[in-house]
């Protein structure tokens, strides 16, 4: 699938900051006065951005509104509904904090939409059978578990952040290697696409140029490339910021730690769709499975 | 509504030959040409004369080489334009109720009015059967030419898709898939039509009848081309004879 910037940015974005209002939510820091104004304004400014970001990719923004319409059957629009929800719990909930009067429950109403939303947004990939490598539980527990582990280093969580980042770097390790099989496990083949039986191999394609459908969803990328950018994604979004928080006790030292860890997460979500293979590439004779 | 309906009063669909497509993308042409001036949004092109020319269309035309258990390979044309689904994943997908399959008939559509363009249909489609156009922001699929079967300023024999309309070998059948006794039905039965992906539980309506094996190599030729004689005699097979002995 095509990797386009404005929805990876988009779920790092909004995945950071909702994760900093589920620790913000269930009273893990409880900042006073302008700190509480500072971390609350952090955390929303994050999601808020995130969500801005991801409407640069639809093509009609103007009518976004119509997507809170259709929540019976689509996660899109459960999205929708459970982000105004989350930010309107956040906001409230960030209000009595920085009046001096966190009311608790609010907190965990914020922090349970905080988790439901990113919780929809992997579900819309995850629904998908068309996209074996998503269509799988891992990638919405892949998404909470980053999630979680970005808010805890905003919320300077150090020991739990720590713990987080291993377990979120184990489990996308064996995503990782779970999709490098999901597409051949799904067993379709351009023979099943076409129903023309076991040898088949495309000639001609329909169109002498591009097309929606090959910009869109018949990217490739190299199995060489992609190995390099999940060691810099682990790297960056595990092992740095957990040896930065742990044996580095200085704000400069989390500073860094958070932005190795969000550009380690830009990488896996770069990867996310660019190695995410859709049935459509076996009529264009693009290969199931991870290419040389 | 992106609920999906619990039946269809009809399942209007196309049934494609790809026996007798022969690859030359008229039904092509002809749906680009006709839904480019009449429903919804026109299909926009980019850099038609240029380096990079592309475009968006509802139909196209692949082609591939297949190779049979025994004999020769053969090429078989391959049309693919939205099958019409019965479990349409496009449909349920959709956040803004723009994708939807008709209870009447069973066709899927896109309402561009209400289409926000953000492409996860397109993504849920197994085939590759719709595609954003990038000039007017919204999905474009097939829409079986409704604007054309239900048409009473058409004459008759044009109330059918325009791509089964202009094809010149009769390879694109269009009809009610949900009626056994249909014309279109019939065929399927008796040239054991089949559906794309079934294992993907989107039970597409359209159907593709498969190419039929090719007859026995018969040379028409060969048996007046037989050595009148198998020996030579007389005179030159004397000669024959005392040439080999040399
Ligand atoms: S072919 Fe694709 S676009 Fe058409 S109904 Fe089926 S899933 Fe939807
Ligand atoms: S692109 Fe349009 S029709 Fe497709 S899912 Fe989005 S809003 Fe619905
Ligand atoms: S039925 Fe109409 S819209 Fe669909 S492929 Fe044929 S000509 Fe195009």
């Amino acid at each position: 699938m095509h990797p386009a910037p404005s929805i990876i940015l988009f779920s790092t974005l909004s995945g950071l900051g909702f994760g900093l209002l589920v620790f913000l939510g269930v009273g893990a820091i409880q900042p006073v006065g302008p700190a509480a104004a500072a971390f609350h304004g952090i955390g929303l400014g994050l999601a808020v951005a995130g969500l801005v970001s991801s409407t640069f990719h639809l093509g009609r923004p103007e009518r976004a509104w119509r997507s809170f319409t259709q929540w019976r059957t689509s996660w899109l629009s459960r999205e929708a509904w459970a982000a105004v929800g989350a930010l309107l719990a956040a906001s409230l909930f960030a209000l009595t904090a920085v009046l001096g009067a966190p009311v608790p429950l609010l907190g965990l109403l914020s922090a349970a939409l905080c988790l439901l939303t990113v919780l929809c947004t992997a579900m819309i990939y995850a629904s998908i059978r068309a996209v074996p490598r998503w269509h799988h539980w891992t990638t919405p527990a892949t998404f909470l578990l980053w999630c979680l582990g970005g808010g805890a280093i905003l919320a300077a969580q150090t020991w739990l952040a720590a713990m987080i980042l291993l377990a979120a770097g184990v489990l996308q390790v064996a995503t990782w290697r779970r999709g490098d099989d999901a597409f051949a496990a799904l067993g379709q083949t351009v023979g099943t696409a076409t129903g023309l039986g076991a040898r088949v191999e495309p000639l001609e394609r329909p169109h002498t140029g591009e097309s929606y459908l090959t910009h869109e969803m018949v990217f490739r990328v190299g199995r060489r490339h992609a190995d390099r950018l999940r060691l810099i994604a682990l790297l960056l979004a595990v092992v740095a910021p957990t040896f930065l928080l742990l044996l580095v006790p200085s704000h400069a030292a989390g500073l860094v730690a958070l932005l190795c860890f969000a550009a380690g997460i830009l990488a896996q979500r770069w990867l996310f769709f660019a190695e995410a293979e859709h049935t459509v590439g076996l009529y264009y004779g693009a290969p199931g499975g991870r290419t040389t | 509504m992106t609920m999906l309906p619990a039946g269809t009063e009809r399942s209007l669909g196309l049934v494609i030959d790809l026996d007798i497509c022969v690859g030359c993308h008229a039904c092509v042409i002809a749906c680009k040409g006709w839904n480019d001036a009449a429903y919804g949004a026109p299909l926009s092109d980019r850099d038609p004369y240029g380096a990079e020319p592309e475009g968006t269309f509802l139909n196209r035309v692949h082609s591939y080489e297949v190779v049979p258990e025994e004999g020769a390979a053969q090429t078989v044309h391959f049309p693919k334009s939205c099958l019409h689904c019965e479990d349409a994943p496009c449909v349920t997908v959709c956040p803004t109720g723009a994708s939807l399959k008709r209870a009447e008939d069973g066709i899927v559509l896109v309402n561009e009015a209400a289409c926000i363009g953000c492409g996860l249909c397109a993504w849920a489609c197994p085939y590759g059967a719709r595609e954003r156009d990038p000039s007017a922001g919204v999905m474009k699929k097939c829409t079986l030419c409704v604007d054309r079967i239900y048409n009473d300023a058409l004459p008759e024999r044009d109330r059918e898709p325009a791509c089964v309309r202009t094809c010149p070998s009769n390879a694109r059948h269009f009809g009610d898939l949900a009626d056994p006794e249909s014309a279109a039905s019939r065929m399927v039965a008796a040239r054991e039509g089949f559906d794309l992906m079934p294992d993907l539980g989107t039970r597409p309506v359209n159907k593709y009848l498969p190419p039929r094996p090719k007859d026995e190599r018969v040379d028409v030729l060969a048996p007046l081309l037989e050595p009148v004689a198998e020996e030579p005699s007389g005179l030159l097979g004397w000669l024959d004879r005392q040439l080999g002995k040399l």
